[in-house]
């Protein structure tokens, strides 16, 4: 057993720093102060309460909902056609096209978002709402075409020729026999990609306008000004919300297959 | 010809820029068992997946049943195809599994049912309706693929290796099943396998296939008899085939003289045909196994290893022990080069 204590040390220390900034926000959201402190300032529910009346929270919270549910919902509509003919087809620069379809992974966001405001939104006068949802749709593409490539390549291809053998036209095969096949994959990486999109803030960053902000910006103007416990309140709540997304996805699909 | 229910002419197959079916003439007959067999790569399953119209002919004609289908898509031929890994839907069950053509057909749903139960029935899976092809031994597996090809009452039924995934015992059941499902349904059945004893076993005739080319086609009886050529010989069992030139027969590893000459380019000898124990040449025993029946020598001789096949009541060699052997030319098979 003696021998065994660098194991527990080094898993002591990464579970530390874990889960110790999430403790730290739940329990500096708790204060009764004033002012974000840990350890807070005595106890009480009253931040994570005022979270909810907030205005500008709200209007934020649900652009960033918009964002995550239809920005994703476009990705995968792009991005499990897009799937699907990298796996199936002997397509000409197959590799290219995996590899910019990753760019928006590799490249840092901060240079994303300046470009896109620079090269979309001024000269093109897209609005700030559109300009955002194409950008999350791009953010999450990858994702989206990755997790279902994975559940893609475990099913055989001679399934959809059986199909097309009993009758169905190719688009029949992979609505009768593809789709329910990489139902897992499809739901995952839309989990994936809600938690990115809702998380994103380098590239939302300079794609704000007035009143016109994702949530995790509006939290960062919201702390420029006032710095009292709501926001780590607010970030406790959200922090909760991807955890029970999860969850519920490792649950009911074994969503650490796919990714 | 006007009994052929398959008929293909002047076919030509091709994976881009290689030709991987040359020019291929073949007729089948209606209700027949045709068996494709050759080693991998000659064409065999290109042949089949392009009867099901999975593969686009470069040129030439296939038709069924009188009607040229060279253009018809694969959805809308009328044929059923039973894969190699069966290609089942594993979200569905058994039942939709076997209902899945009749329901795109838009049958009446009575229709569906009855014919898919009877369907299950005849394979013998009505227990397992309820089950996914997850929960299923391969060997159900394979039968409920079989059932869902021949619900759609095809006109051809094309089974890819239908045994290869199988152990001994199941491939006997299979084999029977198979034949039983031709004498009931006399559909028109065209097999690809890779293995002679299944071709032998099965088949009404065989077209054995080498590099794309129709090597030998006949019943199991003439191919297993009477090969035409050192390859088809090869394919078919003989295991002694060498080149015969003049008084010399020849192989890569050296040659043999023998006391005869004859018109044939290769002679080949199943094991059973060398003669052990007496004769001109000589050779060491390699290596022996006991069989029931007989003894099976591996002899190292001046023009390779032979195999022989020897009665057990005959006396017995041990490893590394000088013996005689012949090759006689009445038990030889001649052959031709192609």
């Amino acid at each position: 057993m003696a021998r065994r204590w660098p194991t527990w040390l080094i898993l002591g220390l990464t579970l530390t720093f874990l889960i110790g900034p999430f403790i730290i926000i739940i329990f500096a959201g708790l204060s009764a102060g004033n002012s974000l402190a840990f350890p807070p300032d005595g106890l009480s529910l009253k931040w994570y309460l005022k979270v909810f009346t907030v205005e500008s929270f709200r209007a934020s919270f649900a652009l960033s909902m918009f964002l995550a549910v239809f920005g994703t919902l476009a990705a995968l509509l792009l991005g499990v056609p897009a799937a699907y003919a990298l796996n199936r087809y002997d397509l000409p620069g197959a590799e290219t096209i995996r590899t910019i379809v990753a760019a928006p992974i590799i490249v840092p966001g901060i240079i994303v978002g300046l470009a896109l405001l620079r090269y979309l939104v001024v000269p093109l006068d897209f609005t700030i709402t559109m300009a955002l949802f194409f950008s999350h749709t791009a953010l999450v593409l990858p994702y989206a075409v990755r997790v279902v490539s994975s559940s893609l390549n475990n099913l055989r291809s001679d399934m959809e020729e059986a199909a097309v053998l009993l009758g169905c036209s190719r688009v029949q095969a992979f609505v009768k026999v593809v789709l329910p096949n990489i139902r897992g994959g499809v739901l995952a990486a839309f989990i994936l990609g809600f938690v990115t999109s809702f998380n994103q803030v380098p590239v939302s960053l300079f794609l704000s306008g007035p009143g016109v902000r994702t949530l995790p910006i509006d939290m960062l103007s919201y702390m420029e000004i006032t710095y009292d416990p709501s926001v780590a309140a607010l970030s406790a709540l959200l922090a909760f919300l991807s955890i029970a997304i999860v969850f519920i996805a490792e649950k009911f699909l074994g969503f650490s297959r796919y990714v | 010809m006007s009994d052929s229910f398959v008929s293909l002419s002047d076919l030509t197959l091709a994976y881009g820029d290689s030709v991987a079916v040359p020019n291929l003439n073949l007729d089948v007959r209606e209700g027949e068992l045709i068996a494709l067999l050759g080693p991998s790569g000659c064409g065999k399953t290109t042949t089949m997946r392009a009867i099901a119209g999975l593969m686009p002919a470069a040129s030439g004609t296939i038709s069924i049943d009188g009607r040229d289908v060279t253009r018809v898509p694969a959805n809308k031929r009328g044929i059923g195809l039973v894969f190699q890994s069966y290609a089942l839907f594993p979200h569905l069950s058994a039942f939709e599994n076997v209902a899945f053509g009749l329901r795109l057909k838009k049958r009446a749903k009575a229709e569906i049912k009855t014919r898919t139960e009877t369907g299950l029935a005849t394979v013998g899976l009505s227990h397992l309706a309820d089950r996914k092809p997850a929960e299923m031994s391969g060997g159900q597996q394979q039968r409920l693929a079989l059932a869902r090809s021949l619900v759609m009452e095809p006109k051809v039924l094309l089974l890819d290796e239908p045994l290869s995934n199988l152990d001994a015992r199941l491939r006997l059941e299979m084999r029977n099943e198979l034949q039983r499902v031709q004498r009931h349904t006399g559909v028109t059945m065209v097999f690809v396998t890779h293995d002679q004893s299944e071709a032998l076993a099965l088949a009404d005739r065989i077209v054995l296939m080498r590099d794309g080319v129709i090597e030998q086609l006949g019943t199991p009886d003439e191919l297993y008899n009477a090969p035409r050529t050192a390859f088809a010989a090869d394919f078919m069992g003989f295991e002694n085939i060498f080149e015969h030139k003049g008084q010399t027969l020849l192989s890569d590893a050296g040659q043999l003289d023998v006391p005869y000459r004859s018109e044939a380019s290769y002679l080949g000898w199943r094991p059973a045909a060398v003669r052990i124990g007496t004769g001109p040449h000589s050779g060491q025993v390699s290596g022996v196994a006991f069989a029931g029946q007989h003894r099976e020598y591996v002899l190292e001789t001046a023009i390779g290893f032979i195999r022989v096949d020897a009665d057990v009541t005959a006396p017995a060699y041990t490893i590394g022990q000088t013996v005689q052997f012949e090759l006689p030319l009445e038990t030889a098979r001649a052959l031709a080069a192609t």
